[in-house]
């Protein structure tokens, strides 16, 4: 059920991918999501297409994994569709009654949920084949320049550090709270919605106290470990540049550059 | 009253890279008015083992019948199902919710759908069932209470319920020595009230070897062994083997008798130990 859910998940593998520095993978994921948005035609995808295959391909995680983490994101790509098919004025291609497709329309209802796709695939890719550790690393070391700025980078990373590692725990714990629920009787899933809203009460009232005992035990055994911020801390893994980082830099602006060329020259 | 498993299977995200079975062709039965326990180390599947009980988890494979009916069939109606096998959680303590004790006791019986005076006279029953004093607590909030305490209430959410097959898990989990024996005698206290079927989870061996009729081992998601406490408790090496122990009482007897000294194996306790020692002596 809850557990079930892929979007976010890392897969763990050993994969030139996996191996890559988190900083560079980040840095490439905003490169593929700029790219993404710079395309302006079917041609263009083509390009993001074959780049995102190759990811993949490398990587060695099964596509029926990565698709799956689709599913929890397909309403929203539906609703996009559907409301870019009916919405948009142009040359009529079918209509019923107050209802219109033009071919406008249906044009950029289909390259909008092409868009999405591989958005949410490309960005994905990221957090499937780095460990969150790592990732949220890599942010700090990448916001680190902004400390001039006061920006808190190793409290924000440490943030979503907990926050990631907690959401198994809270998974658990929400799965383990509605059993209980439901084994004195509570029903979740009939009754109008107020009903339903009320339904959750005997879930989310344990689930606060669990989230703040955790909280607060957590907290202090970070204090009994004489944890006290950024300050003179090093790292047991440091991140060093290597080849293989240079080589995907490279590649990452040689994608860019192409879907750039793309789009001027069509 | 009775449950028969058969051949159940559970495989946890089957398909992903991490699936694992988690309960492995278990077969066996419960007869009426009787107490099983459910021993095995941490992970062996006693967990996902109890909660097919009342169909809060669908086997792979594999049948649960509750008294006739084949509750992992489709069909199965699931609010009789939960009327009749209750279930108390692991550490219930943490699933408490309501602003009073009546009322968190009141939610199963309310949602059997029972009435006012009915839930009313159960809630009172409950609570004096697991040794609180009704008129003093129910109008408390379950959090201002003790440790101890919450896990009776919680208990007793369950208990009001008056289900024929009770399902415990661990239900003595960190608690103290004292509490370990008060929560104790309340499952016996419920046992004789109810005369209801018992199923405990439990790794204290001198607690399964004095409360259960019967036991089953589990390793791995496979049932090892079944059978009486004293059967179970003839195979040390076996158990010591996945991590279980016999009662250190009963250890000490077997080690007696492995030295050639005759005595009577028909001790859990250290007071029983004690007088079959005594009768040696004589």
């Amino acid at each position: 059920m809850l557990r079930d859910i892929t979007l976010g998940q890392y897969y763990p593998g050993e994969s030139l991918v996996h191996k890559l520095d988190a900083r560079i993978k980040i840095i490439a994921t905003v490169a593929f999501i700029a790219a993404v948005f710079i395309v302006d035609n079917f041609y263009g995808f083509v390009i993001i297409m074959a780049a995102l295959a190759a990811v993949i391909g490398i990587s060695k995680v099964p596509l029926k994994f990565i698709l799956r983490g689709l599913k929890p994101v397909f309403v929203i790509i539906l609703f996009t569709f559907v409301l870019n098919l009916f919405m948009i004025r142009g040359e009529v291609l079918w209509s019923l009654g107050f209802l219109h497709i033009t071919k406008q329309g249906l044009h950029t209802a289909v390259f909008l949920a092409i868009r999405l796709i591989f958005l949410i695939i490309g960005s994905s890719m990221l957090t499937l084949t780095t460990r969150p550790i790592s990732l949220t690393d890599g942010i700090e070391k990448l916001l680190n320049p902004l400390k001039r700025f006061k920006v808190p980078a190793h409290e924000l990373a440490m943030m979503m550090t907990i926050a990631l590692r907690f959401i198994p725990t809270l998974m658990e714990e929400t799965d383990k709270i509605m059993k209980a629920q439901q084994a004195r009787g509570a029903d979740f899933e009939s009754g109008n919605l107020m009903r339903r809203i009320k339904a959750l009460i005997p879930i989310l009232v344990p689930l606060f106290i669990s989230a703040f005992r955790i909280a607060s035990d957590l907290a202090m055994a970070m204090e009994a470990r004489c944890y006290r911020g950024d300050h003179g801390r090093t790292r047991m893994n440091a991140m060093k540049i290597q080849k293989r980082d240079i080589a995907a830099v490279a590649l990452t602006l040689f994608f860019l550059a192409a879907t750039v060329a793309e789009r001027i020259v069509f | 009253m009775s449950i028969e498993v058969k051949n159940l299977t559970y495989i946890y995200s089957e398909g992903l890279p991490h699936e694992q079975v988690a309960v492995d062709d278990v077969s066996f039965e419960i007869g009426d008015e009787s107490v099983l326990g459910i021993m095995g180390h941490t992970g062996s599947g006693k967990s996902t083992l109890v909660q097919h009980l009342n169909g809060l988890i669908k086997p792979k494979s594999g049948q649960v019948i509750v008294d006739g009916e084949d509750i992992t069939a489709g069909r199965a109606d699931m609010s009789r199902i939960r009327k009749n096998v209750g279930l108390v959680f692991q550490y219930p303590e943490y699933q408490l919710f309501e602003e009073t004790c009546y009322l968190d006791v009141a939610f199963g019986p309310k949602n059997m759908g029972c009435d006012e005076e009915e839930t009313q006279r159960r809630v009172k029953e409950a609570i004096g069932l697991v040794g609180l004093d009704y008129e003093e607590i129910k109008d408390k909030s379950p959090f201002d209470l003790s440790g101890g305490q919450k896990r009776r209430i919680a208990m007793a959410g369950v208990i009001a319920m008056k289900p024929k097959i009770l399902i415990l898990d661990e239900p003595t989990a960190g608690l103290d020595p004292e509490a370990k024996r008060g929560i104790l005698q309340l499952v016996r206290d419920v046992h004789e009230h109810e005369k209801n079927i018992i199923v405990m989870i439990s790794h204290n061996m001198t607690d399964v070897a004095c409360m259960c009729d019967k036991v089953i081992v589990m390793d791995r998601g496979r049932k090892l062994m079944d059978g009486t406490p004293s059967e179970i408790f003839a195979h040390r090496k076996e158990l010591e083997s996945i991590g279980l122990s016999v009662p250190p009482a009963l250890e000490l007897i077997q080690k007696l008798r492995e030295r050639g000294i005759d005595i009577s194996e028909d001790a859990f306790t250290a007071m029983e130990a004690a007088d079959v020692i005594c009768e040696v002596l004589k």
